[in-house]
């Protein structure tokens, strides 16, 4: 009983991560047709922003806690603006148009420069947030103690992942944004500035990106090299809901979620295959994954 | 047989490059042996490119020919270079009969994820092997050439460089002749437009299949030229990030010709080696640049340096 | 099309050219002798172990270099550079796997002329990198990496040296420390990192302790893939099994991230930990690793090197240079550098003049030199392996200021196997012929 239990919770804390890493990837896919590979360097900046910010903090006399949790989301919002805009303005905007393996290249390029970049900016020596991580205590449910900062990460992973929804499918801005989607050239003849809409998604993708590195810093130790950790965590959920699918890459997470969460309980010594194995399953009987739309072939 | 031009330029090369390696210092001869096995799998790479298909998991087959080679060595008696090698391409092309049958059901990102996908799976075995060394996998060596032992050290050196520069010269010569001949045309039709190529009664399908099976057999090929020439194979062969590299390369090189991987393959590793040089701490950076370069300002790859020059002639 | 195809050839036998030139330039360039003594030092720059082991290392033979090259060092390291040659470090990133290393060791030796190669953390490096400094007859001092493979494999090693220690006196000295101070504890549970090293670590951990602590069974064993650095499950499927001890061989921000996630959670307050590799973050972990928790240096390295002259200077200057105390890493590549120096100021060649391979091979092979681990022994695997002692002990937090607490020392004839023995073997036969203090 015990270990059900833990493979739900675990299995759901896991699943909210998955989520918050590859919201980001997922709306900038869907609306760019950009498959983002330095989406883990944006994860990695936010996660050094919001640990250094945090260090620095707690490092020059207490204050109280709780204004951790406004400078670990506000990090992730500025970190995630300037590199998204930059990023947008600087280099995307003169590749549009392209073949879209190319723009996957180009931002594996991107992803080299960034590494290396955030080594020049913060060295190598690990930073740590941990205080927002320690400060909500723990929950004990029998012999399993559950760490309340991740238990809120549930909450929030929740909270954005309807936020999200209810922008596209409620929001006048969500309905063009659709509408790119759905058909990029329709939507510029009816006079829809796709431009600014690529700007915006794109930062709302990098700072889903920042803020899911932000969130998850407090529980780690930020060392170069996290965020290539999570690119293919980011891109396997993505693919098994269904590229450009905000549901979809939720009911991926907790699937991948679930089942690691019950090989480390039942069969650790499958763990290790969890994730390419849901995927590889999932793409066998539907191969545009699980919320993915079929293309009409054109001719 | 005819040779066409083309043709006999890649002989005259590949003659100047093995007469190279008598002259040239060691460190070179094994920057190149290396840059061309893995031009090898970025030419099965490039294979797939041409018709429309971008494998993020080429790695898995650079890795099967990389271990059969290091494995019959180890346990099961083929010493032979050669045999060895054979053996991993056949291996390879049976692994990637089976593995083709799903995957070409697949296009664009989900080709790319699944082929990774098979990569990661194989590597994830390998990592389990504690036979096989898990990640610290095993030293290939004791090899021969039809029963002749080449000296270690220089010897052995020039003779897999030979080797790897003739596989390099007959598989160009192959996949020249099949990007001429209309097989080979039809892949590109393919790349445009699938459904048309249905309409003509052709089967994509099976295409891309043969396709994907051939780039395996070549990729296998440059797994085991690469063991032979490092003497030590690990499972980082079928890590996403090896793949990764090879398609950078062959996008580094574009798919404007047979020779564009070779060259890109040869630029990388000078690129590299020289950053890791001079700037110990962000060769990355100068790799990342250096492909931003390449895309803003050759789009279609380093081939189009050659390419472009001659339109310019022509007008 | 076809007027173009002639152009081809030349364009290809031009590029090719040009490249053999380039490279040629600039392997004169770098070939030039000017009478330095020139040594290739090869670690992690970049990615997840530059961090822990890299760059800690790096910047002790940055250091040491510069120090040794002004004559600074106490006796008998007080002749400046080697041998009285100015030393010039050729300073190389380890990342990016076993065929480039090969490729960047064969530079190294070749293109750069290096008379010496110090380096390699990763195992899969080492066991690369040991035939190739035998077919290029180089001397190489492998500092850090611990599989017992390295010389296993190669048994004829001439050139290839070790001055730190193997992975297996890491575990069998961890199971004598909870056997000399927790002989009561009957279970235990590991954590490992899903590669070679945590899986031959836990290997040997599992064997020792049937041994030398019969009662103790293995209640869970968990087997994360590296880097993942979320181990919430993990950390539940130890918790619910109430093991006593938790024995892990994460290094770096794995191990960081564990020891922060495991104490939020508790199990590090009802089971203790054991870090093998625990040393290495001793500065990092602040508050968030509990007293007592068993941490270890992978020998008298770090925090656990012993107070003779050599090491208080070292400690010294690194401090000065860096505002940070050594940790295992810094301490074995300044090790392995002075090995360096002692087989180079002990081949009998004349002041100044810089000693063949053959010649530091032969001087280094069976030597006895000072450290700043103390007294080291090349006594295993020909005289080309380090034998050394290894200490563990707990780390405590009080008032802002880490300590070490509990330390037990092993003489190295007590957790290294015999001559000739392997380590599996030797734990399983039930350490014969093993002298403890």
């Amino acid at each position: 009983m015990t270990s059900l239990l833990a493979v739900l919770i675990d299995g759901s804390i896991y699943a909210s991560w998955l989520f918050l890493v590859a919201a980001g990837l997922t709306v900038i896919y869907g609306v760019m047709r950009i498959l983002n590979m330095a989406h883990g360097s944006f994860y990695a900046i936010g996660a050094y922003s919001a640990a250094s910010l945090v260090g620095w903090y707690f490092n020059n006399g207490m204050g109280p806690a709780w204004v951790s949790y406004l400078l670990l989301v506000g990090a992730a919002l500025v970190a995630g603006l300037i590199v998204g805009v930059i990023v947008e303005r600087g280099l995307l905007r003169l590749m549009y148009g392209r073949d879209e393996i190319l723009m996957v290249i180009i931002t594996y390029a991107l992803l080299l420069i960034l590494e290396d970049g955030m080594k020049i900016v913060w060295g190598v020596s690990p930073y740590f947030a941990y205080q927002p991580y320690s400060e909500l205590g723990r929950t004990s449910l029998g012999l399993l103690k559950v760490s309340n900062y991740d238990v809120a990460l549930v909450g929030v992973s929740a909270l954005l992942g309807l936020g999200l929804w209810a922008w596209l499918e409620r929001t006048n801005q969500g309905k063009v944004l659709r509408a790119v989607i759905h058909d990029r050239e329709i939507a510029v003849a009816m006079g829809v500035n796709v431009k600014l809409m690529f700007t915006i998604t794109f930062v709302l993708g990098t700072t889903l990106g920042a803020l899911a590195g932000a969130l998850t810093a407090p529980a780690i130790s930020v060392v170069p090299g996290i965020g290539i950790e999570v690119i293919v965590l980011a891109f396997a959920v993505v693919v098994i809901g269904g590229l450009g699918s905000i549901g979809g890459a939720a009911v991926g997470a907790l699937l991948v979620g679930l089942s690691r969460a019950a090989a480390v309980h039942y069969a650790p010594e499958f763990e290790l295959f969890v994730i390419y194995g849901v995927m590889s399953l999932v793409l066998a009987f539907r191969p545009e994954g699980l919320f993915g739309r079929t293309l009409a072939r054109k001719i | 047989m005819r040779l066409d031009k083309t043709e006999i330029s890649l002989g005259l090369i590949a003659l100047a490059c093995v007469l190279f390696g008598f002259v040239s210092p060691g460190w070179l001869i094994f920057l190149l042996t290396i840059a061309l096995a893995k031009a090898l799998v970025v030419q099965g790479v490039v294979m797939q490119m041409r018709s429309g298909l971008v494998s993020f998991g080429q790695g898995l087959f650079y890795c099967i020919g990389g271990y059969t080679v290091g494995m019959g060595g180890q346990f099961f008696g083929i010493h032979d270079a050669i045999a060895a090698l054979s053996l991993g391409m056949f291996v390879a092309i049976v692994v990637a009969m089976l593995l083709g049958l799903l995957l070409t059901r697949y296009r664009e990102i989900f080709f790319a994820m699944l082929s990774l996908a098979f990569s990661m799976i194989l590597f994830g075995i390998l990592v389990k092997s504690q036979e096989l060394g898990s990640t610290d996998g095993f030293n290939v060596h004791d090899w021969t050439l039809f029963g002749w032992a080449p000296e270690a050290g220089a010897g052995s050196q020039h003779t897999v460089f030979t080797m790897t520069v003739v596989s390099g010269l007959i598989v160009a010569v192959l996949i020249h002749r099949y990007t001429k001949a209309g097989i080979g045309v039809i892949c590109e039709a393919v790349r445009e437009n699938e459904v048309r190529v249905e309409y003509l009664g052709l089967s994509p399908r099976w295409l891309l299949y043969g396709n994907y099976v051939a780039a395996a057999a070549v990729s296998a090929l440059g797994g085991g030229l690469t063991a032979l020439a490092t003497g030590h194979v690990d499972p980082e062969m079928a890590y996403w990030t090896t793949s990764g590299e090879f398609v950078f390369i062959a996008l580094l090189g574009g798919l404007g010709h047979v020779a564009a991987p070779f060259i890109a393959a040869i630029v990388f590793s000078f690129v590299r080696t020289y950053a890791i040089e001079f700037v110990p701490h962000t060769w990355q950076m100068i790799l990342g640049f250096t492909l931003l370069a390449v895309i803003i300002f050759l789009p279609k790859g380093l081939w189009s340096l050659v390419s472009r020059e001659k339109t310019g002639e022509r007008a | 099309m076809k007027n173009n195809k002639s152009k081809f050839s030349k364009y290809l036998v031009s590029g090719v050219a040009a490249l053999a030139l380039a490279a040629g330039a600039a392997g004169s360039a770098s070939a030039a002798e000017n009478g330095k003594f020139r040594v290739g030092i090869v670690t992690f720059l970049s990615g997840p172990a530059a961090g822990p082991f890299g760059v800690p290392s790096a910047n002790a033979a940055k250091v040491l270099v510069e120090e040794l090259n002004k004559g600074n060092l106490p006796a008998p390291y007080d002749k400046i550079g080697i041998n009285g040659a100015e030393i010039e470090a050729v300073i190389i990133d380890e990342a990016g796997g076993a065929t480039k290393q090969v490729e960047e060791y064969r530079n190294l030796v070749q293109r750069q002329k290096v008379d010496a190669v110090i380096g390699y953390v990763s195992s899969g490096d080492c066991l690369a990198i040991a035939p190739v400094a035998e077919e290029l007859k180089t001397f190489t001092i492998a500092y850090d990496c611990g599989t017992p493979r390295l010389f296993a494999d190669n048994p004829d090693a001439a050139y290839m040296f070790r001055t730190g220690l193997d992975a297996s006196v890491d575990n069998i000295g961890a199971v004598r420390y909870l056997a000399a101070t927790r002989p009561d504890v009957t279970r235990l549970a590991g954590i490992q990192q899903n590669y070679s090293w945590g899986q031959d670590s836990w290997a040997d951990f599992t064997a020792a302790a049937s041994v030398l602590m019969p009662e103790a069974e293995i209640v869970e064993e968990q087997f994360p893939k590296i880097y993942q650095g979320q181990y919430g499950a993990e950390i539940s499927a130890l918790s619910v099994k109430r093991p006593e001890i938790v024995h892990s061989s994460f290094w770096g921000g794995d191990m960081e991230a564990l020891v922060l996630q495991a104490n939020a959670r508790g199990l590090l307050e009802d089971a203790t930990g054991l870090l093998t590799c625990g040393e290495a973050s001793f500065a990092t972990y602040k508050d968030q690793a509990p007293n007592g928790m068993i941490i270890g240096a992978r020998g008298p390295f770090g925090q656990f090197a012993p107070d003779n002259e050599l090491n208080t200077w070292f400690e010294g200057v690194y401090q000065n240079a860096y505002d940070l105390e050594p940790v295992y890493p810094a301490t074995k590549m300044a090790q392995a550098i002075l090995g360096l120096k002692y087989a180079a100021e002990n081949a009998g060649v004349a002041d100044k003049e810089i000693p063949s391979a053959e010649q530091l091979a032969a001087a280094m092979k069976g030597a006895t030199f000072e450290s700043v681990s103390g007294t080291v022994e090349m006594a295993r695997a020909n005289g080309h392996q380090a034998m050394q002692g290894i200490t563990y002990g707990e780390y405590h937090y009080e008032d802002g200021v880490a300590s070490i607490k509990n330390a037990v020392s092993f003489d190295g004839e007590c957790v290294t196997p015999p001559e000739g023995v392997a380590a599996a073997d030797w734990i399983a036969d039930g350490f014969p012929g093993a002298k403890c203090n």
